[in-house]
């Protein structure tokens, strides 16, 4: 059994969160306690049926707006698999939270209204899918019982998606109708929709690979921490502990520490709190031990000599910005990549793109909140990564306001 | 499927190990806040594999509300005390006398909503910058929308509006003094995630979470353990039961199931063929508002 992370996207009251309830309901995963709290809360609102939605809006404010003003976390299992939902809300001003959910996910799920089509938030988050590369899409057409089930519907659909993906270079996408009200297609192949020949939803995302999306050729190890017992019996002891994020390290293997380019090699591999290993690869969290007594500290990369990072002070770096203050040439951030925290600036803002037409409008003044903007980002000290595109996990930055301490952008390095 | 592949169990175990490091890269003064429930068993479990043969960078805290259960606190020290860590603990109780707190009234009386002022008190005696919890998504609705590096302000708070953005696995742990993170490393766990990897791991737990007879008094529907710190009425049942407990708070917020489960197979046949959820089924202070827990992280609480 393994784990495939996902996101559900799409505008407002394309039925989002009803999908998330009913993918719970219908897999048996929601418990009667909680089905009683919705069958209450629903009475309230004097609504008819249950209301799925309610499932996953966890907040006050939200049940009283009856909107999604966050990112929640949901989980179920089949005997397949075990699935962790980011429920992604469709406002505008809400799109960093999209991002977000996204940036921790190996498929999306895009909502299309049946009787909408590809609307506006449908590009717009299309467009942060495919900046934020994501492995896998599903384009969902729900409310199909809203247009009789009509394959025409279904088709012009597709064939206006297909050409978006395109564009937008999306590649692994896969589509379906559905209506999450009804619960057609949603675990069982739905009877009002014979004319479509593919699997449930739940079908394709227990069988979807997920494994493409850990990388085993670049060894890329972060040190987190340094374990020093300094006791007697230990006296010497030295582990840089951490997370391998991509690769495969062996015993003797020859590394560079970067970003200072220190060469060893490894003299011992540990997991489980001091158990030797010969090998240990993606995503395991181990300790390593090297042969030389060189200088490792937090924020160093521990790399095998084969294949080796990048390293340089200045970023080309594709931007979402997230905070209400807007992000102005020459302002000071800390940029983080993993377990580095560096100063940097923001030299210029090259381009921003309209996430509509995918069009650049050269050089901005400054950028806004939501907006995805192409900057050049000079660091104090030499930054080690890879390019977004290539490795995820070791492409994608943070930017943290110094004075607020808030994460105010998102960094898909180039 | 190649070999180089996680289950799922590795997959969540490697998230967390990669979680407690960042709360002891990026703080100065973490604490593990420790119940001796099983979700901090599995925490203390997982900060094992993260720091040895080195020490904790942290001490285990415990808030001890005067209403735990025996069996909890026995283990507590016990595990404490095999692992060779440092135990802070902290009495609700003293709070409430130093500070002439109102204790809540009636037949399940909580010191849940108490707890809090000592939690914050303790923060403050320590300076602690990080506190980390065994808090997961799944227990509740408030819980799921929480980030893993969740900034509270100086009086504890929540504010679920003002949440930081959490890309990839980037944890921003920058606070201002005076403020303090809370991490919950096994936020991705589920309940029935955290009983296979005990059972894989072969930890121990306190025997409350196995069958066992007990006194209790049936309150609409739930168990609850007869003790000195409920009200006992007139008109009540008390019975003796074969239960098991399925979370562990307070004796007087926490209801026992029945069962005859003695050991983790038999509990994970339980919770696989139960029709209830973990809160739902065991917590009485939950069902006072729907908004219950969103209201008590927003005051400090954890």
């Amino acid at each position: 059994m393994d784990i495939l992370r996902f996101i559900t996207a799409g505008s407002v009251d394309d039925g989002k969160s009803t999908l998330i309830g009913r993918l719970l309901y219908d897999s048996k995963n929601i418990m009667v306690d909680q089905l009683e709290a919705m069958e209450k809360q629903t009475k309230n609102r004097a609504e008819g049926d249950i209301d799925l939605a309610l499932l996953t809006d966890g907040l006050r404010a939200e049940r009283e707006q009856g909107i999604t003003i966050d990112v929640a976390y949901k989980y179920f299992t089949t005997p397949k698999r075990k699935f962790i939902i980011a429920d992604a809300p469709g406002h505008i001003q809400y799109t960093r939270n999209m991002v977000t959910g996204a940036s921790n996910s190996d498929l999306i799920i895009i909502l299309v209204d049946a009787r909408n089509g590809v609307a506006e938030q449908t590009r717009r988050h299309s467009i942060i899918a495919s900046l934020l590369n994501m492995p896998q899409v599903i384009v969902a057409v729900n409310k199909m019982d809203l247009v009789d089930y009509s394959q025409d519907v279904y088709n012009n659909i597709v064939i206006e998606y297909a050409k978006l993906a395109r564009a937008l270079g999306l590649n692994d996408v896969t589509y379906i109708p559905i209506s999450a009200l009804k619960g057609d297609n949603i675990v069982e192949r739905s009877a009002e929709l014979q004319w479509y020949e593919g699997q449930s939803l739940l079908h394709l995302l227990e069988n979807v690979e997920v494994e493409k999306v850990i990388n085993l050729d670049k060894a890329r190890f972060p040190v987190q921490y340094v374990i020093r017992p300094q006791t007697e019996t230990l006296h010497d002891y030295r582990g840089y502990a951490g997370k391998i994020i991509s690769g495969i390290y062996r015993k003797g293997d020859a590394v560079t520490v970067l970003p200072s380019g220190a060469t060893s090699k490894i003299k011992e591999i540990e997991t489980d709190g001091g158990r030797p290993v010969d090998e240990a690869f993606a995503t395991q969290a181990i300790v390593l031990h090297l042969e030389e007594d060189i200088d490792v500290s937090r924020g160093d990369v521990i790399v095998l000599n084969n294949d080796l990072p990048q390293t340089a002070q200045e970023l080309e770096v594709l931007l979402c910005w997230m905070d209400s203050k807007p992000l102005i040439p020459g302002n000071k951030y800390l940029l983080q990549i993993n377990s580095t925290r560096v100063r940097s600036i923001v030299k210029d803002i090259t381009y921003r793109m309209d996430v509509n037409s995918l069009e650049k409008n050269y050089a901005p003044a400054q950028a806004e909140l939501n907006d995805i903007v192409k900057v050049v980002i000079k660091t104090a000290l030499p930054v080690v990564y890879d390019s977004y595109k290539d490795l995820r996990v070791n492409g994608g930055a943070i930017l943290i306001d110094e004075t607020s301490n808030v994460t105010v952008g998102a960094c898909m390095i180039q | 499927m190649s070999n180089y592949h996680l289950d799922y169990l590795d997959e969540l175990e490697s998230e967390s190990i990669h979680i407690f490091r960042e709360v002891a890269g990026q703080f100065e003064k973490p604490a593990l806040l420790f119940s001796g429930g099983k979700d901090s068993i599995t925490l203390v479990h997982l900060a094992l594999k993260a720091f040895r043969p080195g020490k904790f960078p942290f001490p285990l805290v415990h808030i001890d509300t005067g209403h735990n259960f025996p069996e909890a606190l026995q283990f507590r020290d016990y595990l404490a005390e095999q692992i060779g860590e440092k135990l802070i603990v902290r009495h609700v109780e003293d709070t409430i006398k130093a500070k002439r707190l109102t204790e809540q009234k009636g037949k399940f009386a909580s010191r849940n909503q108490l707890q809090t002022y000592t939690l914050l008190d303790t923060i403050e005696e320590f300076g602690f910058d990080a506190c980390i919890g065994g808090a997961r998504r799944d227990e509740e609705k408030a819980r799921a929308k929480e980030r893993i590096f969740s900034v509270r302000d100086e009086f504890g708070q929540w504010d679920p509006k003002r949440q930081r953005p959490e890309l990839w696995n980037i944890y921003n742990g920058k606070i201002h003094k005076g403020e303090n993170v809370r991490a919950f490393p096994i936020s991705n766990w589920t309940e029935l995630d955290v009983w296979n990897y005990i059972r894989r791991e072969k930890i121990e737990l306190p025997s409350i979470y196995f069958a066992h007879d007990r006194e209790v008094l049936e309150y609409e529907g739930q168990y609850v353990a007869i003790s000195d710190f409920i009200r006992i009425d007139e008109t009540d049942v008390i019975v003796q039961k074969k239960v098991r407990y399925r979370t562990v708070g307070d004796m007087t917020c926490t209801a026992a199931v029945a069962s005859n489960a003695s050991t983790i197979e038999d509990i994970i046949s339980e919770i696989i063929a139960t029709k209830t959820s973990e809160r739902g089924e065991t917590r009485i202070d939950d069902k006072v508002s729907e908004a219950a827990m969103e209201d008590r992280k927003k005051n400090g609480y954890f």
